[in-house]
């Protein structure tokens, strides 16, 4: 349910980017969405296609490019990526540090359009 | 036939409603207000943490509670008998709360007359996740009885929350729950997250909470 809200800001930010380039039709919207969030892909669109309707966003596909979880070891610097699903212990592949810092997967980006 | 353009956006999704939270924050700065945002599951001890928190703290700090519930006000009643200031907000279905609504609560229960604000937003660890509220601190719990599989289902709420608070810790001996396992992967989705082990019902570990809830109000004056 909480798609809503956030599909609702993604739809005014190609509206106004639409407008402000003199936009005929938007083909396609690239998303950068970090692995983290619980945003579903399908009801993304969904959601996205019933604002949609009537404007000059109508028919955008949205190409959603999930963002892996990467974060980086304290004690080597390494940097690497984490599956956010596996049980296991997660440690350095290079040092088995278990300390880390945050380096992305949170990611909610509009990056680009591809407009006529 | 047009040619196709790509055209650089580059804008955060959710940055309007950042924007809100960061003006929000910044009113409490002026009043020198603290905020805390807790989350959790339904039945996890929200409310319970709450009532001990007045208790512990109503003698050191001015405190007011924003309640956030989809329909009812049984959280606000058992808040209000304690004495302090609180508004409840009924969010209508929305599984959530922004800024904006919070801003609304706010002017209800003045935070200029007030040391504290606990909200205690809608329980669920998915939705309220995404969504800045303008508190300075987000506070999770996580009972004992819900399992320790949790940041595997709900990352993101793991990795926006400030401190973790492992709730019903008195029913260890009741369920299979690896504390270790769920400190690790708490860390690797939020290397800053700081972890305390409560019980609301016997008490123990509130000390705990009451101290880390009082250094960062002080911390942020």
């Amino acid at each position: 349910m909480h798609e809503l809200p956030v599909v609702q800001s993604l739809f005014d930010i190609c509206v106004k980017h639409a407008t402000s380039n003199n936009v005929k039709k938007i083909i396609a919207v690239n998303l950068k969405v970090g692995e983290v969030s619980d945003l579903q892909d399908e009801w993304i669109q969904r959601y996205f296609d019933f604002l949609a309707k009537g404007t000059v966003v109508e028919g955008a596909r949205l190409k959603i490019e999930r963002v892996p979880l990467v974060v980086r070891c304290k004690k080597c610097a390494e940097s690497f990526r984490v599956n956010i699903r596996d049980r296991n212990k997660v440690e350095c592949p290079k040092c088995q540090g278990t300390e880390f810092a945050y380096v992305s997967g949170r990611e909610y980006t509009v990056d680009s359009m591809e407009v006529v | 036939m047009d040619e196709i353009r790509l055209i650089e956006v580059k804008e955060g999704i959710l940055a309007e409603s950042q924007a809100v939270a960061a003006k929000l924050r910044e009113r409490l700065r002026s009043t020198k207000t603290f905020m805390l945002n807790l989350m959790s599951s339904p039945g996890s001890g929200k409310t319970s943490l709450v009532l001990r928190t007045i208790d512990a703290l109503k003698g050191e700090f001015r405190i007011g509670i924003i309640e956030a519930d989809i329909a009812s006000t049984v959280d606000s009643e058992k808040v209000a008998a304690r004495g302090v200031k609180v508004v409840q907000l009924r969010t209508g279905g929305f599984c959530h709360l922004d800024a904006a609504m919070v801003s609304e609560g706010l002017d209800a229960i003045r935070p200029q007359d007030l040391d504290l604000v606990i909200i205690e937003n809608v329980g669920n660890l998915v939705c309220p996740a995404e969504f800045d509220t303008g508190a300075n601190k987000n506070a999770m719990i996580l009972s004992i009885p819900e399992g320790d599989d949790k940041p595997l289902k709900y990352p993101l709420m793991f990795s926006v929350s400030d401190v973790l608070v492992l709730n019903k810790i008195d029913t260890m001996g009741v369920f299979d729950f690896d504390v270790q396992a769920v400190e690790q992967r708490a860390r690797v989705l939020n290397p800053g997250i700081h972890i305390l082990k409560t019980s609301c019902k016997t008490g123990e570990g509130i000390d705990g909470w009451t101290d880390w809830l009082r250094d960062e109000i002080k911390r942020s004056r």
